[in-house]
This record gives C-alpha cells, structure tokens and sequence, in this order.
C-alpha cells in the first residue's frame, strides 16, 4: 500500500510543481471550447439541435482528461531516459504495485485538470440542468475515463521505447479515439460505418455519460455507460499491468 | 556472502558471459575489471535480479535472487551505471521515496536518511531539486540512497565514470568508511585501475566473458612480473581494443544528456 501511495504522491507532486504545463494544457480545451463551440454554434442551433456549447463542452471535458491520460502515462518514456524507472522496478515491491501507484497517480491528475477544464466551460456558457445530480455524476464519469485511459496511457509507456513512438501513438490511437467518440457531433444518423465505429470506441462511453449526466441528454444511457466504462476499466488496467511487467531494463 | 557458479548468459547466439565463479565474503570490498563488452554489467545485471541467467547459481546471503527475488532485492543496494534519480522531487524526497520502497520503518527512515546525508555532504541541500545538481552530486545521492535500507551488498556499476578527481576520491572514502562501519560487502566495476588498487580487497579480471585471474592487487601483478595494476592488467587482457556497438540503453543516455542542457 504505502508504495502505492508514494508512486501516486510524486505524480501529484510533479502535476502541482509545473504550473506552465497546467496553464499550457488549458490552451487546448479552450481552443476547441472557443473556436468550435461559438464557430459551429449558429448551424448546430439552425438545424434544430440546440445550444452546441452545450452540446460539445462535455466532449472537451473528456479530450482533455484523454490527452492528459495519454501523456502521463508517456512520461514512463522520461522515467526510462531519465534512469529513474529503474530505481522503482528493482525495489523490492511488486510490479503490480508500481503500475498501480503510477497509473491512479496520473488518473487523480487528469480528474483534476477535467475539473478545473469544467469549471471553465462553466464560465464559458455550459449550464447542467440538473446541479445535485448531474456534478457527482459527472465526477463518476470524469474518474472512470481517467483511470481507464491512464491505464491505456501506462500501457503505451510500457511497449513503446523512444520519443519517436509518441507521434504514432497520438496519430493514430489517440486522435482518432477523440474524433470518432461523438465528442463533438451527435451519434444519431450517422452513416453505418461511423456508427459501428464510434460504437467501438471506449471514449464514446464515457462522453456519453458525462453529457448526459450533465444536461440530460443520453444517446445510451447511465447504466450501459457506467457498465461499459467498468468493464473497459478493467480490462485496460490488466493490459497496462501486462505491458509494465514485461519491461525490461 | 555472494557465491556464483558456473554462471553463463546468452543473448541468441552471442555468449555474453560463459562460465564465470567466484566468491565474496562478508565485509569484502570486491572488484570486477575488465575491457568494455568484457561481461562486467551483465553479471551485475543477474546477480541482482535484472536478468535471468542461463545456466549456473547465484547465492546472495544464502538466496537464490531468481527464486528469491524480493527477499533477495531487499538485502542488496545498487548504484547503476547511469543515473536513476528522480530529478523533479527534492534530495530529501528522492531518498524518503527509496526508504518507502524498500519498506524502512519511518522512525528508523528519518534518523538514517539525515545520516547519510549529512555523511555525504547533502543535508544543506536537502530541499534542493535533484536537477539543479552536479554529476559528482548525484553519485553521491546515488549512494547515500543506496545505503539507505542498509543492504548487505551494495553493487556499484561504474559508480565514478565522468567524474572528477575531487568527486571520485570523496566518494571511495565514504563507500570505505560504511564498508568498515557497516560491514556492507560491496561489489564494483570500474575502468579506473588505481580506484580498484585503493579500495578493493580483492580484484577479479574478467575479458570476453571470462573469468582470467582473481586476487589482491599484490597478487595479480606479481603473477604477472608487473609493478603496477594496470599494467598486470593489460599482460592478462592485451592490448587490442575493445568496440562496443551503442546499446538501446546508450542511446537514451544520450537523448537524456541532450534534454539536460
């Protein structure tokens, strides 16, 4: 337990210590928030769907727990170049419970930063429509796609092995799995491939949930989301776990 | 307190190590020399565990490391060939986080941790970040750290490469004096021949993965009709020199140096 902690601590420690990089991963969220959410705005409301701020601003709730899911878990990659992994996985402690400090270490902080990305979009127009329902909900949601994707974020940092795999990871895992979650369009009257597709997608789930937990609004609903979340939960934490007890030094 | 036998390793069908033994008692200062690529870092790497061997024993204090592992783990301390701190938590942090790892009870942590660190010069320095520090320094966190749960075998894997002369003899002081006061057995690599003739009891040569001499540095180079260790050094592993292709683990070093500037 008590590695567990301390593993989970220093993720903590590093988040709070580098203030730019809080500040610099805000530049994103509000981008989308902005450009897309006022830009896209005027056609999503004459064609009959509503605000799209309020459409689109749980999907960059979750973009930005993803993103900082994905690059936690990269920063193994430091730890390796830096040497500092190695000291951790000679320790006399289970693997296990290094991954474990690490992975829940980088879903605390990416919780946090889908927080303070929710407080902004606060700010910016989103209003939920239920307030003493829709904020524990939400945190659900925000929680379970944080540990979800810091766990897929461990397993990356696990099998790949130079900065040079980050692109590949980002091009074609990341990206994608933001673009096809229905982040920011509606998952109603796609074209058949996009559905299947989208439906394949893990983040779906989870921007489902926060969307509909917080205005109402649910293409699934609560409890097939909760369950698929769960299920994929589990399932990438076994994988990350897989990954990081097969490096080596 | 370390007994190897017969140990051999093979990447494929490169033989790394073929056949190595030796023996290193209690309280001994060992020292393993030998070429580049002559097999030094890969028997480290199985005699603490990092590696599985091939064929052959191990026995640290009377534990097999692969059967062993944690019990095993728990018992030895090592300093690698390349840095391994965490250069965004503090010095103090660093040596709580390794305290915590290798499950040292709080009380007897805080008292040791502002022991060694006083011993190795650092406690003035205790809330600096470990990145503003030093080559010399962080060797000697390194080490300090690695006294920490009190091990009975501490592994020094080069523990002087790229530092300066100041560095290196404050460092082989303090590894001799927790040698004497400890009673830690200690078992290094170096490429510095006079290091070795200063601090180790005993010297084993090693060259293509081959044990060729083991004893004390007297011993060795009366064998050998030199009159110095060095130069019993080159009349066993001759002159010719060794090139090592750039290992992934170099490479990063490397890419590590560039993003430290």
């Amino acid at each position: 337990m008590s590695t567990i902690y301390i593993l989970w601590l220093r993720e903590l420690k590093r988040y709070s210590r580098s203030r730019v990089q809080i500040f610099a991963s805000l530049g994103q969220p509000v981008l989308y928030l902005l450009a897309l959410g006022f830009g896209f705005g005027p056609v999503f409301a004459r064609a009959g769907n509503g605000s799209y701020l309020q459409f689109m601003a749980p999907g960059v709730v979750g973009m930005s727990i993803l993103f900082m899911c994905v690059f936690s878990g990269i920063s193994i990659l430091w730890d390796r170049q830096f040497g500092f992994l190695k000291e951790t996985l000679v320790a006399p402690v289970p693997r296990m419970h290094i991954m474990l400090g690490r992975t829940l270490g980088s879903a605390t902080v990416a919780t946090f930063q889908g927080i303070l990305v929710f407080i902004i979009c606060l700010i910016a127009g989103l209003r939920p429509h239920n307030w003493m329902i829709a904020l524990p909900q939400a945190f659900v949601f925000m929680a379970m796609v944080a540990i979800t994707f810091a766990a897929l974020g461990t397993a990356f940092g696990s099998v790949i092995k130079d900065m040079q795999g980050f692109p590949i990871v980002m091009n074609f895992m990341v990206m994608p799995m933001f673009f096809l979650s229905g982040a920011l369009y509606p998952l109603s009257h796609l074209p058949s491939v996009l559905t299947v597709i989208t439906r394949l997608d893990p983040l779906t789930y989870g921007i489902d949930g926060l969307r509909g937990s917080l205005t109402g609004a649910w293409h699934f609903s609560f409890a097939l989301d909760v369950a698929v979340m769960g299920f994929i939960a589990a399932a990438f934490l076994s994988l990350g776990a897989y990954f990081f007890s097969k490096i080596q030094i | 307190m370390i007994r190897v036998e017969n140990l051999v390793k093979t990447f494929g069908d490169f033989t790394a190590v073929r056949g190595i033994s030796f023996d290193v008692q209690q309280g001994e200062i060992f020292a393993f020399l030998g070429p580049n690529g002559a097999g030094k870092t890969t028997t480290i790497k199985m005699l603490t565990t990092l590696l599985k061997p091939t064929s052959g024993t191990i026995e640290l204090d009377g534990l097999d490391p692969m059967q062993k592992q944690k019990e095993a783990r728990q018992r030895f301390g090592i300093v690698f060939q390349d840095p391994s701190l965490d250069n965004e938590q503090t010095v103090y942090e660093n040596m709580e986080l390794h305290g915590v790892l290798y499950h040292v009870p709080r009380k007897v942590r805080a008292e040791r941790i502002e022991n060694l660190l006083k011993l190795f010069e650092l406690w003035e320095r205790r809330d600096d970040y470990v990145k503003q520090f030093s080559g010399g320094m962080k060797r000697r966190l390194e080490i300090a750290r690695g006294f920490l749960h009190t091990p009975k075998i501490l592994f020094l894997d080069e523990p002087t490469l790229g530092l300066d002369p100041q560095s290196r003899n404050q460092l082989w002081t303090h590894v001799k004096r927790l040698n004497e006061t400890e009673n830690t057995t200690v078992f290094l690599t170096t490429h510095y021949m006079d290091e070795a003739d200063r601090v180790a009891h005993r010297i084993a040569i090693v060259d293509h993965g081959q044990l060729i001499a083991q004893g004390t540095s007297a011993e060795l180079q009366e064998r050998t009709n030199s009159d110095s260790l060095e130069g019993a050094f080159l009349a066993l592993t001759g002159d010719s020199i060794r090139d090592e292709s750039a290992s992934s683990a170099d490479n990063m070093r490397q890419v590590a140096r560039m993003w430290r500037r």
